[in-house]
């Protein structure tokens, strides 16, 4: 009973600490993004391998999950004869929800993992600390690029993928299903609004890209330098990634969509 | 303490520090002397590795202090600790070369970083340290296809490129054939006349090591246990001096870890206590 | 760097692309186009009811959507709801008997404002209210109503 309690104690102080550590690094790493606008070209090389690199995946998923959205919704719809509304159904569903947090799921485990091993590898093989001892700071030179990428490419590859997600809702719905072409974008222009939904979109992927580079980046830098620690590292970017994504989406929705 | 009129570039006082319980430096005292190779030996484990990096200001003492070139290392601004790590380099044990840029682009590294010059200019200074080290024609080569002992003489012209005062190695010899472990002897030698560094070297190899050294401290048990040139080490009737350098299997170092007596443990064995 | 010309580009490339596709979202997917409210006027118009209607609802004239609803209220004098519409300046020549109603798109569909255009020569100007409306037609009454209808009908009979 009592070690019960304690362990409980432990696993407790244990993750205080790792939030502790965490919130330091963030804060280091904020403060290093002016010195990377100086270098926009380091800035330029992390873009690509986070963002870019990520664009494959992200533009198959987003065609399959509008193929589907498009499949799914309209034998729904056509029981109440509603299909014409197909259009909004796939829209709203991509730009609210599905566009972001899918988005950011795929990237944590394209981008977030590979950047937690990348850094994780980094510390193993000393190369951070070599380059401490070179008088650079890692932080400034290896982690705020890349946080910064994963910020700014985040919402990027979100719209990407909810635009070609409603792309792949037209191919099903208007070239395979008959829905009617003009009832299709015109529902979605009569029921997208673009303060409401793209706006709180493109806010609800910049949350998830802070919070997706961060937790990566954090992983990475903690974990223990030796093969083993990296890979449990990774596995954990993915898993913590997810649940945060999904459990901010929660908070974000019920904020944004919440009144009204 | 080598007997010298300059003041010595790092003075270690009293140093302590720990891991956790493990004590590892009980009261340290330490000169590295200018422009000379100093070595400093012990059995692995005693935290040579640690001393470079208390000396490099990235691990902190709990007592005690160190000065590098009269600076106190750990009440030093970031910045100013910083401009002191210019004049430093550490050869780590891996080379810690950055995997994804290629021999050139490292020893470049710290120029990009540091100073401003033209292309022209910094092409021509990395190849001057690549030829130093006589890999002027691997400048193309990535870090993942050098040997290991290649590995570390880029590390060593990455470390010389900003033209430090001072180089820390860390166990230089370690895992290395006799060839290029023959080359790194010669190219520590060399370096340190040539360009009038001051060196540590960090080893428990003890032939390489003492073959090239000026001054050797012997490390054990987070203490001195003994200092001198070679030749007065050699003379060094302590039992421990003389356990390390001859490589005896049993002394005051004693073959067994620690345990309780052999016969008693035995016999604990058949009540079928586990304790 | 070799490949930092390809790496460029690339960059370049996916930058294009993000940017495109958040332009597509806003203006062929969003009602951007069509929506300004700096650029309209508002308007008002009480009604007896005005059933499901919603802030953001469409306003029409002739199916053309030419405004939303930015404002609900309550008028706790009349009893009246006070709907306050947001009409695009491009619209700015609206007859001021112009007369507004509620309908439904549908069946099963959202609620929205069609506009009815009256044949004064003054029109509409910021502040100014609709005077004649015709409240939401409520399904449920309807059918009572039709239900009610029928009951007597037959027992007249």
């Amino acid at each position: 009973m009592l070690d019960g309690l304690q362990r409980l104690g432990q696993a407790g102080l244990r993750f205080f600490e790792r939030l502790g550590r965490g919130h330091i690094l963030f804060y280091y790493i904020l403060a290093g993004i002016p010195s990377v606008l100086v270098r926009p070209r380091l800035l330029l090389q992390q873009v690509y391998s986070v963002g870019v690199l990520s664009l494959l995946i992200i533009v198959v998923s987003g065609l399959f999950v509008g193929m589907v959205l498009g499949l799914q919704g309209y034998n729904t719809l056509v029981d109440f004869g509603a299909e014409e509304s197909l259009g909004t159904v796939v829209a709203l569903s991509l730009v609210r929800e599905l566009g972001p947090v899918v988005t950011a799921l795929l990237f944590a485990g394209r981008a977030g993992s590979a950047l937690t091993a990348e850094i994780g590898l980094m510390k193993a093989t000393e190369q951070l600390s070599g380059m401490e001892m070179m008088a650079v700071d890692p932080i400034k030179r290896v982690l705020s690029p890349r946080f910064l990428a994963g910020f700014i490419s985040m919402p990027l590859l979100a719209a990407i993928f909810s635009a070609v997600g409603v792309m792949g809702g037209y191919f099903v719905g208007v070239g395979l299903l008959g829905v009617d072409e003009g009832a299709y974008w015109s529902q979605i222009q009569a029921s997208v609004d673009f303060d409401d939904d793209i706006i709180n979109g493109v806010i609800k992927s910049l949350v998830f890209g802070v919070v997706a580079g961060w937790i990566a980046i954090y992983e990475g830098y903690d974990a223990i330098p030796t093969s083993e620690g990296v890979s449990r590292a990774t596995t954990r970017t993915v898993v913590h990634t997810s649940l945060a994504v999904l459990g901010l989406d929660f908070i974000l929705t019920a904020l944004m969509f919440g009144e009204n | 303490m080598p007997q010298s009129d300059t003041p010595p570039l790092v003075e270690i006082r009293g140093l302590r520090f720990s891991r956790g319980s493990r004590m590892i430096f009980d009261g340290v005292d330490l000169d590295i002397p200018r422009g000379k190779i100093t070595a400093i030996m012990g059995p692995s484990g005693t935290g040579k590795t640690t001393l470079l990096k208390l000396i490099g200001g990235q691990l902190r003492p709990q007592a005690g202090s160190i000065r590098v070139d009269g600076k106190e290392v750990h009440k030093l601004s970031r910045d100013r600790l910083y401009a002191l790590r210019k004049q430093m380099g550490l050869l780590f044990q891996s080379g810690a070369l950055l995997t994804d840029l290629d021999v050139f682009e490292n020893v470049a590294f710290p120029l990009r970083e540091h100073t401003d010059l033209p292309e022209t200019m910094l092409r021509d200074l990395v190849l001057m340290k690549l030829q130093a080290v006589g890999l002027r024609g691997a400048r193309h080569l990535m870090p993942s296809e050098l040997s290991g002992g290649m590995a570390r003489r880029v590390a060593l012209a990455r470390a010389i490129a900003l033209d430090p005062m001072m180089i820390m190695y860390d166990e230089p010899f370690t895992g290395q054939d006799p060839i290029s472990m023959g080359v790194l002897v010669k190219l520590i030698r060399q370096l340190n006349d040539a360009l009038g560094l001051s060196s540590i070297v960090v080893s428990h190899d003890v032939a390489e090591t003492v073959a090239i050294s000026d001054y050797v401290y012997l490390l054990s048990g987070g203490k001195v246990v003994a200092h001198g040139t070679p030749d007065e080490l050699g003379g060094d009737q302590s039992e421990w001096a003389r356990q390390f350098l001859e490589g005896l299997p049993d002394g005051p170092v004693p073959f067994h870890y620690q345990a309780r007596d052999f016969a008693e443990d035995l016999m604990a064995g058949t009540e079928g206590g586990r304790e | 760097m070799l490949q930092s010309r390809s790496v460029e580009i690339w960059v370049g490339l996916f930058i294009a692309a993000g940017m495109a596709a958040l332009f597509m979202l806003a203006m062929q997917v969003s009602n951007l186009t069509v929506m300004n409210d700096d650029a309209g006027y508002s308007v008002t118009a009480r009604f007896e009811n005005i059933s499901g209607l919603k802030v953001r609802s469409p306003v029409t004239m002739a199916g053309v959507r030419i405004g939303r609803v930015t404002g609900i209220g309550f008028d706790p004098k009349t009893f009246q709801a006070v709907v306050t519409m947001n009409i695009s300046s491009s619209y700015n020549e609206l007859p001021l008997d112009t007369s507004a109603a509620i309908y439904t798109s549908g069946l099963l569909g959202e609620q929205y404002v069609g506009l009815e255009p009256g044949g004064d020569f003054e029109v509409l100007k910021e502040g100014d209210e609709i005077m004649l409306t015709q409240s939401a037609i409520i399904l449920e009454q309807m059918i009572g109503q039709f239900l009610f209808s029928q009951g007597a009908e037959s027992e007249s009979k």
